[in-house]
Formats: C-alpha cells, structure tokens, sequence
C-alpha cells in the first residue's frame, strides 16, 4: 500500500491547497486532532490550549519553586534576606542620610512596603526574560505552549512574594501600624503587579530567543526602574499635574497602592491607576501577541 | 471517520544557512549595524550602477514537498542518512517547529519521543521527576500516579525514586527517561532514535516495549538506523533523502533498496594494465574478487553465505618463494583473523589463490580486506591496506529481539542436548 503523492507544484499551489484545507477542516472541534501550517505572521493567542495544558503550568511552577533553593545552605531564607538588607541599606542611606520624606511611617516600613512587591516585579521579570533560553532543550524536543514557561517563572515568585509579605507583616506590627481597611485591596495592586511583570516578561523572554543582549539589559533596566518607581521616595513628591501620567509606569500605582493598603497613606488618584492598568493590559496583550508570533520559530533559533 | 491517522501535504522546511548559521543567534548591534549602514551601501550600489539586492544567506530546504498518508495502526519506519531530514519531519509533525510549505493534520492523541529525558531536571528527585516528565509528555497527573509503579519496575530504580537524578548513573538516567516515555499511551508514537543510546540489554527492553506497543494496534512513526529493528518492527517504510521521499512501501523493500544504495562494498576490482597495476619490479596486483556462494533475496551477503575470495597478481621474478597473507578487518577495525597461503617457488606469470570464508562465521557488518605478498616466508614485498570491502547482512529473525548480535564471529556450533539424569536424580543418594 503506498500513498504517496509527490507534490511537485511548488509553494504557490500549496498555498491555495492550505486554504482549501483550512476551509475543509474548519467543523472540526476534536480535541485530539491537530492541524499543522507554515508560521503566518500573526497567530492566534490560543487561550483554550493554555487551559487544557494547566496541569503542565502547574507542574512548572511547582519545578521552579523546588529547585530555585535546593543545594543553598538557607534554602527560602534567601526570600527574606533580599527585602531586609535591601530595606536596612535604603533606611541608613535615603532614610537616615539623606533624611527623604516618609509620609509619617517610619521609614524603614515606608521602604519595605514597596521593596515587597518591587522585589517580585524585579525577579519575575529577570526570571521570565531568560526562561526560554534556560528552556532551550525543552522547546527543542517537546511540544506543549510555550507561554507556560514565562509565565511559570512568575507566578513561582507568589512562594517568596508570601515569605517577604510575612516579614513586613512583622515589621508593621513592631513598628505599631494599625491594620487599615484598605488592605482589602492589596490583590488587586498584587495582580496589577503581575499584569505588568508578565506583560514586559513575554516582550522581553521573547527577544532573548533572537537577540541575548536582552540578558545584559535586564539587570540595567532593573535598576533604573527601581529609580523611576517610588520605592525609595513617596511619588507625592512629583507634582500633582504630572501625577498621573507617571501612573504610565504601572509600578507606581503598585508601590502606591502597597502603602495606601498597609500603610494607610494617601489613596492613589484615579487618573494613575487608570494610566497603569491600562499599560500594563497593554502591554500583557501585545507581549502575548508578540510572543505568539515569535513562538513559532523558538526551536529553530534558540 | 476516515482511516487515516496522518495526512501530510506538500511539506517543507527552509533554514536560512550562512551568516544565521555560524551565529546561532544575533546580536541587536549587528541588526541596528547593519540597519544604519544600509542606506550608504544601497548609495554605493547604485552609484557603481549595480541593482541593490538585498544579502539574504543561502536558504536550505531541510524538507522538500513531502506528502504522504498513514492509517491507524500502521508502524510506518523512517529511514536516510544523517541529514536527510528525517528529524527535521518528526519536528513538523510533533509541532515542535512549524512547515515552511505544506500542511499536515493528525487525528489523535500524539506522544513524541524525541530524546529520552529531556524533560528531566538534575536537582529533581526521580520521583519529581517522572511527574514533571510525564506531564511534559502529555499525562495527566492521575495517568501518571496509576502507572506510577509500573514505571519505577520498568526503570529498575525502586531504591533511588528520592534521590536527585543528577546522582543517577548514566544507565539509571536513561532506564527512568525511557520508562516514562514508553508509559505514555497516545494514539500515534514518534519516536526518533531513542534506541541509539544505552547498551543491549536497554536497547532490548526498548524494542520490547515498541513491540508491545504495536501490538496494540497504534500508529508509530520510528526513526532509525538501526536497519534490523526497523524490517522487523515496521509494516513500512518511508525512505528521505537530501530532504525528499525517495521511496516510499513495503518495509524489507524499501530497506533492501536504501542499504543497496548506500553500500560502501568494493567486491571487485581488476587492474588490466601490469605497467600501471599497484605494485613493484618483483610483484604487481591484476585483480581481487570477493565472491558470495549464496546471497538473499536482496542479492546481499548474510551471515549464512559462504564467501570465496580470489586474489591474482603478477610475479615478475622467477621462482621467488611467494604466499599471500590476508587480514579481515571490521569497520571498527579490530582485526577478525589474519591467515596465509601456502609458500613456494612461483614461475614468472600470473598468479591465482583463492580460499573461501564459510558461512555462519561473521557476524553481520562491514569488513574490509589488507593484503600481503610476503617473499621467503618473512619479508612482505608488497601491501594493500584495503583492496575489497563487503557487507554482510543480519538474516530477517523471529522473536522480539533485533538488537546488534555481540561477537567478533558468530559461528553457527552444533549443539548437543540430552538428559543425562532421570527424575530421581533430583534426590540425593
């Protein structure tokens, strides 16, 4: 028996018989059948595929949170060690030196507060950026959708991101700060975090694939986004007018949103959070897209 | 439903070669380089009153409108040498990378087995590892927590489930990957290779399990040089070349043709003119012949033919006491056996000796021959380090066993069995 048809036409037929095939096969809603086509520009976000492979996100996820410490003499300890001495070195320098205004908090929880969710910004994003290349044997051998192994990267911050929060849960109470109702909302300045976190970590883990430079920016772009957030300064130093476009930077609503929720500082203003959801859905739209479009080339370059 | 598990079209895939190949990826300065400089080489271009063509790096077709259909059930074999883009086909189709042309579609569940323990992590304890692993694969966590035993038994690593797998021994490693893979329970099987690695008694618990695993009717598409296993296992075979189906039917067909293609036998060889022959003023070569007593069906050699070799060459001094001496070698060049012809005084002329290599002595394999004239007994005259090669080939075997036969021979001993003891010699007197 032997079905073989040597197409011998040349690319502009196979094109048109694509077509037909598509048309042809589009009732289909099988589970178990696959239909292959060249790369084509844009392509679809597939979300119904991300929900089939979630046992694999799962799986993922819990990979990182196990091996990130394993063979480290005080395992998750690194968790906590990153935020305090980060906060000790802010407190004695921005803090006591340069006497930088606090909000009436102490300075040192006016720091931790925004050090908590800035340090899962900054790691997950690190993380995320170079996840597909650590990954390079994975995505050469099996198929399963790549935007698992990003967005695993981030959401295996939630492990430190809760060990950090403990810890200024420990410092509010030492430093006497009252639990404020406002604290209800600190998912959602979590999730905004996130948004923004995934959203630059798939533009950016993307790039890596084609371009490595992305791994010699990331600890730059890092740093000087510390500086363009206000972790180290309360963002009521900027001038009402320009308050919100600085919202552009979604972890200016984050940190403000921290403070406002643990601290019971001042409620940021409408017009910022309006401005950092938006950047962030944007950008954890395209990034998405663009991944997309890019993912179907990942195992030929990486 | 149609029958067809598998339906390709057209299918192709082009690699850019060139620049992208020797930077396996760029460098953001090169691009914005190479943007910046652009408009002042078009400039040039131009002025020299050249057509400005964009610098595209050769593009090379890895696969080249392949088309073909497999049904349910088939164990479908994909043979070419290295290159001939027969991984670069199971990547297509396990949707690792995308077709350049074509299109394919596949109906049912697909489990690919592209390189054992791929999936594996070295900080991951062996049991973290066939979860993670099996989810990779496709397994549901239920799947994975019922054949959780079973897989452990099959890898024979029972006392190391918890332990790292960067401990494992290399063996271990590969026993667990393999395990989880061959646990997996899809509709359609790719498997590429996998039986490259490990040594024998691996390789055949492996092909035990593809057996196995055909048996129960599911479609397996196997890539393999491993010629053996592939007529044994396979009800067909697809055979790809430089990046094209060759051929494409019946398995033993397809491979009988594939081998005879790619055979690097030199079983005859004449050198008509003694002025030019190789050789010296007292010796020189006029021909070698190997000559098979009985071939398969394929015309090929097999371990059971008897092999007559036939060696003459020209004596240019008279009455020299002259014998020729013979060294088998494999491939892997370990000497088979070396042996001589008789030594006595040859007359000016030519000269014919022949002998004959039984049957049922090789192993199968590829052998070449070193030829000797040797003067007085002591004193080599004249060498040939390979004047013939020839292959001889496996015979088609019963059971499930289709891995590489151990031996530098494999002769054929009569074997004598009896019962020397009756039933009451169980019992000591």
């Amino acid at each position: 028996m032997v079905c073989l048809r040597l197409n011998r036409s040349g690319t502009m037929q196979c094109m048109a018989s694509d077509a037909a095939a598509r048309l042809a096969s589009a009732p289909q809603r099988d589970p178990d059948y696959t239909e292959i086509y060249p790369a084509s520009g844009w392509a679809a976000l597939k979300l119904g595929e991300l929900w089939r492979y979630r046992e694999l996100l799962l799986f993922l996820t819990w990979r990182e949170i196990k091996v990130r410490y394993k063979q480290t003499a005080i395992g998750a300890g690194w968790a906590l060690i990153q935020p305090l001495f980060t906060m000790l070195i802010f407190t004695l320098f921005f803090g006591r030196l340069a006497k930088m205004p606090s909000e009436g908090v102490p300075y040192s929880v006016f720091s931790l507060t925004a050090l908590v969710p800035w340090i899962f910004f900054a790691n997950g994003l690190t993380l995320s950026s170079n996840s597909l290349v650590g990954n390079a044997n994975l995505i050469g051998k099996v198929y399963f959708p790549r935007l698992l192994i990003p967005i695993s990267s981030v959401l295996s911050g939630f492990v430190d991101f809760v060990l950090a929060f403990i810890l200024l849960a420990l410092f509010c109470m030492y430093e006497g700060v009252r639990v404020h109702g406002a604290i209800v909302w600190l998912p959602v300045f979590l999730l905004l975090a996130t948004v923004a976190c995934l959203g630059v970590g798939l533009w950016f883990s993307a790039l890596n694939v084609e371009y490595r430079d992305v791994r010699y920016i990331i600890p730059f772009l890092t740093q000087l986004w510390l500086f363009a957030t206000p972790v180290v300064y309360p963002a009521s130093l900027l001038g009402g007018r320009w308050r919100s476009v600085y919202g552009l930077n979604p972890m200016v609503s984050v940190v403000e949103g921290f403070r406002w929720a643990v601290l019971g500082t001042a409620r940021p203003e409408g017009g910022m959070l309006a401005f950092s959801a938006v950047t962030a859905v944007v950008l954890l739209v395209s990034g998405a897209f663009y991944f997309r479009r890019m993912e179907q080339n990942f195992a030929d370059i990486v | 439903m149609s029958n067809i598990a598998i339906h390709c079209e057209g299918l192709g895939k082009q690699y850019r070669l060139g620049a992208a190949s020797q930077h396996r990826y760029k460098a953001l300065r090169d691009v914005l380089a190479g943007a910046a400089t652009a408009p002042f080489r078009a400039a040039a271009a131009l002025a020299r009153g050249e057509r400005v063509r964009k610098e595209k790096p050769a593009p090379f077709w890895a696969l080249r409108d392949v088309s073909f259909d497999i049904e349910h059930g088939e164990i479908v074999g994909v043979i070419g040498r290295n290159g001939a883009g027969k991984s670069t086909l199971l990547k297509i189709l396990s949707k690792i990378t995308t077709p350049t042309t074509g299109y394919a579609r596949i109906h049912g569940r697909v489990g690919s087995l592209l390189e054992v323990g791929s999936g594996f992590h070295p900080e991951l304890t062996g049991r973290d590892n066939i979860y993670m692993n099996g989810a990779i694969l496709g397994m549901t966590r239920r799947e994975i927590e019922r054949k959780f035993d079973e897989i452990v038994a099959f890898a024979e690593v029972e006392k190391f489930v918890d332990t790292p797998v960067k401990r494992y021994s290399s063996g271990m490693y590969l026993r667990l990957a393999f395990a989880v893979a061959a646990h997996l329970e899809p509709e359609i099987l790719f498997v590429d290779e996998v039986l490259a690695v490990g040594d024998a008694a691996f390789q055949k618990k492996c092909l035990g399990k593809m057996n196995e695993v055909s048996r129960q009717g599911r479609t397996i598409i196997f890539v393999s040089h491993n010629m053996t296993a592939l007529r044994n296992l396979c009800t067909r075979a697809i055979w790809l070349a430089d990046g094209k189906v060759v051929e494409d039917g019946e398995a033993g067909a397809v491979v009988a043709d594939y081998l005879q293609r790619n055979s690097s036998s030199r079983l005859e060889t004449v050198w008509d003119d003694p002025g030019t022959a190789p050789g010296n003023d007292r010796v020189r070569l006029h021909s070698v012949r190997v000559i098979p007593k009985s071939v398969d069906e394929a015309g090929q050699i097999t371990v059971s033919s008897p092999i007559q070799l036939e060696f003459c060459y020209w004596n240019l001094v008279p009455d020299a006491v002259l014998h020729i001496s013979i060294f088998l070698y494999s491939l892997e060049e370990v000497c088979i056996f070396n042996v001589g012809s008789e030594a006595a005084p040859r007359p000016r002329g030519l000269i014919r000796h022949t002998c004959e290599i039984p049957g049922n002595l090789l192993n199968d394999g590829c052998y070449y021959l070193r030829l000797l004239i040797v003067r007085d007994l002591s004193t080599p005259i004249f060498t040939h380090n390979n004047v013939a090669a020839f292959e001889v080939r496996d015979l088609p075997r019963a059971g499930a066993w289709y891995g590489k036969w151990q031996g530098a021979v494999r002769p054929n001993l009569k074997w004598a069995t009896e019962v020397i003891g009756a039933e009451s010699s169980l019992v000591r007197s």
